[in-house]
């Protein structure tokens, strides 16, 4: 397809960029990555092991040398080495990758299952009681931050009910998806409950303005029952904005949820990123980086084909 | 067989429906197989009315607080409207009363094609699905004489001019046949000559159908063509009614009276104005000259890619204008009248000759001569400046400070344009449309331009206070000695104001001259034909006939140059172009 392509053209320069100001931006941290790695074993250093460790991670070049270094890797598929695991940068991220994605894919799921149809179910009865218990209820998730929901999640479960979800040891899907789920499940809903009341507020906006527009008048006009008009009439309107913004949140959680994988015990993307930028570990956050850029890219163009596929217009604009 | 019986309906918004009335008291009989036209200004609860008839006022938060609406039904039993469940209302709306609205453009639903529209009323209403609807959806396209049915059943609404959507939405509402047809405002958002063929299908198909109508419009001239009887309403309340040629020609109420004096009567070039500073034969010399505008916008497939043609919006206009003069320019969307006014205050990229000589000479005149006035009053003042940062914005735009002199010149402008003088620190939310439109016609005088043009300046307003704008423009006209442009797509309008007229069509200037020539012995067949799509209360027993023709593309390959035109002199202020008679 056309925008297809048109997209995928410019993918490369927006990486460029990002790369370049992630790998100059980490550098203008104070701290060098030996003294991070070595703890406080690095005072021990003699000058001149220090300057061994540097040439050896090339650390002693300048960092224009450096980036060019760096860049060349990036072209043949290789990100460098991360000091902290001392595995190949893209291994390391593929390993915690499976794990964001699911719990994004989770969240996000649950929050369209949620918000969507209470969107629709507060416009409809707009400024009545249920829209006003639908709306409260939505600015409550908004506003929870996402440890105190967490917490409070387990401290009920444990609490009340004896159940402690699995910490520790990751499951994998493949392996045994009923145990992955129980393990993702907890901190889904704790994302989920925040996206959903997103999605929430914004549909019931969507809709109450779709809601007056003529031809939604002109399919009652036809006779058209309730269900008829607010399902097929005016939700395919109503969702553009939903998809923008489920877009852009789904991006922000491939990035990884920091909190939630902290309190949950979670080895994702987000806690390798922040452990990663602690160490000084340059190689591991400029891939992680350019990593979720490029996840943001992908997740920008299903947006756009969302757009094409929902709205005619948009379609007849591209083409 | 008295099908519809509205008594003493009130209806009113808002939390408190009492309080927020806007239909006070309305009671009125329909017959089966009548048209009852309904005539009035916006605000007069014209609309309302007709929504509640099928309770479509509840979605928009109205509530009918008294009075009932009884509803003879096909099988005979009597529906109280006002009293019916929203299920009852449900099998009711579409099957016995369909309803056809204002706007084709946003009445259809963007993303679901024609054809799965259309046929949405077949399986609401009879239960046909699949191919059955389909097939029942191309019959009713076809009832309202659309071409090239088959593919436009996929298409989508934005795909399809206005008059045709207005077709399938007519097509759409008759699937059912129902026994009442609620028109409101069908054609205002349409060209004359669409609005005339519409007018024209809407008077056959009820012929055939012997369905019942009620026709809402503001305009009084559209009425005579097709009402049997007609009700005016004013504040909510019907003022008077009864059968149209009773209330045409012997009107009861002053408000009616108004009513009729302030529609402008279109009379042939018989009203034209005969002040033209051109008919003493010897006109000052030309405050504006235009030669061989031009204005195309290429059209790109793609970014960075070469232009695949170019619309050519203005093609060679010419046209001369001398102090005191209105040149009225007629022409329906599209045909290029409003770009060919931003061309000449430099708002699009043209080529051409734009002369401006002599603007320079009169004592206080402005180095910028020309200003505009736009079409929407609500939308082209800035509501958050205050009438006199409004007023002030072209002299600050110009370089000038703003001093004592310019503060007279604001009081002296709103005295002129009747507007109090001590509304300077106030809003334009405060203002009604008219004094508005006033508003915006004194920003435009504060530089003392030597031409003003007007882009539809007059027609968001009702009539009444159309005509009074109108007198103002004259007044001022006569006054400042201003030359206007006076871009209009009403013929009606155009005729009391301007002293030559151009027709545009397609980009070009098909025929110009003295209005009063034009107008009573027009040349050009597209004249002619925008000439008797006029609707007009004087001509009420002329039949329109049904034409279907439309504008052809007007994209032209890149570099195409037209071939110039030939110009028939057809009198001595009075040009047309040559048509081809093959």
């Amino acid at each position: 397809m056309n925008l297809l392509t048109r997209r995928l053209a410019t993918f490369p320069l927006v990486l460029i960029g990002v790369s370049s100001l992630v790998f100059f931006a980490i550098r203008l941290v104070p701290g060098d990555a030996i003294t991070a790695m070595l703890g406080t074993e690095a005072g021990l250093l003699t000058d001149a092991q220090r300057a061994a460790l540097q040439a050896y991670f090339g650390l002693d070049k300048p960092w224009i040398v450096q980036y060019g270094h760096w860049f060349w890797g990036l072209l043949r598929g290789d990100m460098g080495i991360s000091v902290t695991y001392g595995k190949p940068v893209l291994t390391v991220i593929l390993q915690r990758f499976p794990l964001t994605l699911e719990l994004a894919l989770l969240s996000m799921v649950i929050a369209l299952l949620i918000g969507v149809p209470a969107g629709v179910f507060a416009a409809t009865r707009n400024e009545r009681a249920a829209d006003l218990a639908v709306r409260i209820g939505a600015m409550i998730g908004q506003s929870t931050p996402s440890f105190v929901f967490g917490l409070l999640i387990i401290y009920v479960l444990s609490a009340g009910f004896g159940v402690l979800p699995v910490m520790g040891t990751f499951t994998p899907i493949w392996q045994d998806p009923l145990a992955n789920l129980g393990q993702l499940i907890l901190p889904a809903i704790t994302l989920g409950a925040a996206f959903a009341a997103s999605v929430t507020r914004i549909a019931r906006s969507a809709m109450l303005d779709v809601l007056g527009e003529d031809y939604v008048r002109t399919a009652r006009s036809r006779g058209a029952p309730a269900r008829t008009v607010i399902w097929r009439h005016a939700l395919p309107n109503a969702l553009i904005p939903v998809v923008t913004l489920s877009g852009i949140e789904f991006g922000y959680l491939l990035g990884g949820a920091v909190i939630v994988e902290q309190i949950f015990a979670l080895p994702g993307l987000g806690r390798m990123v922040l452990d990663a930028i602690l160490q000084r570990d340059y190689a591991l956050v400029q891939g992680a980086v350019l990593f979720v850029a490029f996840n943001f890219m992908i997740v920008n163009l299903l947006v756009d084909l969302a757009y094409f596929w929902l709205d005619p217009r948009i379609r007849a604009g591209g083409q | 067989m008295t099908l519809l019986s509205v008594s003493g309906l009130h209806v009113g918004f808002g939390r408190d429906p009492k309080a927020g009335e806007v239909v006070r008291g309305v009671s009125f009989d329909l017959a089966a197989g009548q048209t009852l036209a309904i005539v009035g200004e916006s605000g007069s609860g014209k609309s309302v009315t007709a929504l509640s008839l099928n309770r479509l006022v509840d979605f928009g938060g109205g509530t009918i607080t008294e009075g009932s609406i009884r509803l003879t039904r096909a099988d005979g039993d009597v529906l109280e409207v006002t009293q019916a469940d929203e299920a009852a209302m449900t099998r009711v709306r579409g099957a016995e009363i369909g309803m056809i609205f204002q706007e084709p453009m946003t009445s259809l639903n963007p993303v679901l094609t024609v054809g799965a529209q259309m046929e949405e009323a077949f399986r609401l209403h009879r239960g046909l699905a699949g191919a059955a609807a389909r097939a029942a959806a191309k019959d009713a396209l076809d009832r309202v004489r659309i071409p090239d049915v088959a593919r436009r059943l996929g298409d989508y609404p934005h795909q399809l001019s206005g008059g045709m959507l207005q077709r399938v939405m007519i097509a759409s509402v008759l699937a059912c046949n129902p026994r009442l047809l609620i028109a409101d405002e069908p054609t205002t958002a349409l060209d004359v000559t669409v609005q005339a063929q519409i007018m024209a299908l809407l008077g056959e198909l009820k012929q055939e159908t012997g369905m019942a109508m009620i026709f809402i419009t503001h305009d009084i001239g559209l009425v005579a063509g097709i009402a049997d009887r007609v009700m005016v309403m004013q504040d909510g309340r019907a003022v008077e009614q009864g059968a149209l040629a009773e209330v045409l020609d012997h009107p009861q109420h002053d408000y009616t009276r108004h009513l009729l004096h302030a529609v402008p009567h279109f009379a042939n070039g018989r009203a034209a104005r005969q002040d033209g500073p051109r008919a003493g034969g010897a006109a000052a010399a030309p405050v504006l000259t235009v030669q061989d505008l031009v204005v195309r916008f290429p059209v790109k497939r793609r970014m960075f890619a070469r232009a695949k043609g170019e619309i050519h919006a203005v093609e060679r206009v010419s046209f001369d204008l001398v102090p005191g003069e209105t040149l009225g320019i007629v022409g329906e969307s599209g045909s290029g009248k409003s770009t060919a006014a931003r061309a000449i205050l430099g708002l699009v990229r043209s080529r051409g000759t734009l002369a401006l000589p002599g603007a320079d000479t009169r004592a206080g005149a402005s180095q910028r001569p020309v200003q505009m006035v736009f079409q929407n009053p609500y939308a082209s003042l800035n509501p958050r400046l205050t009438v006199e940062s409004l007023l002030a914005e072209p002299v600050i735009a110009t370089g000038h400070g703003i001093d004592d002199a310019v503060r007279a010149r604001m009081a002296q402008l709103l005295a002129r344009v009747d507007l109090p003088t001590n509304c300077l620190g106030r809003y334009p939310h405060e203002f009604s449309g008219g004094q508005r439109q006033r508003l915006c016609i004194a920003r435009a005088l504060m530089l003392n331009p030597s031409v003003v043009v007007l882009d539809e300046a007059v027609s968001a307003l009702d009539v009444s206070v159309q005509a009074r704008v109108l007198e103002l423009l004259v007044d001022l006209q006569r006054e400042f000695g201003l030359a206007y442009l006076f871009i209009s797509h009403d013929m009606a309008v155009v005729e009391r104001i301007a002293h030559r007229i151009a027709v545009v069509h397609a980009g070009q200037i098909v025929e110009i001259g003295d209005a009063a020539a034009v107008l009573s012995a027009p040349r050009h067949s597209y004249t002619r034909r925008l000439i008797s799509a006029v609707p007009n209360i004087d001509r009420r027993h002329v039949r329109f006939t049904l034409d279907t023709s439309t504008v052809g593309s007007l994209l032209r390959p890149p570099g195409y140059e037209p071939p110039m035109a030939d110009w028939v002199q057809v009198g001595p202020d009075h040009r047309a172009r040559a048509e081809d008679t093959a």
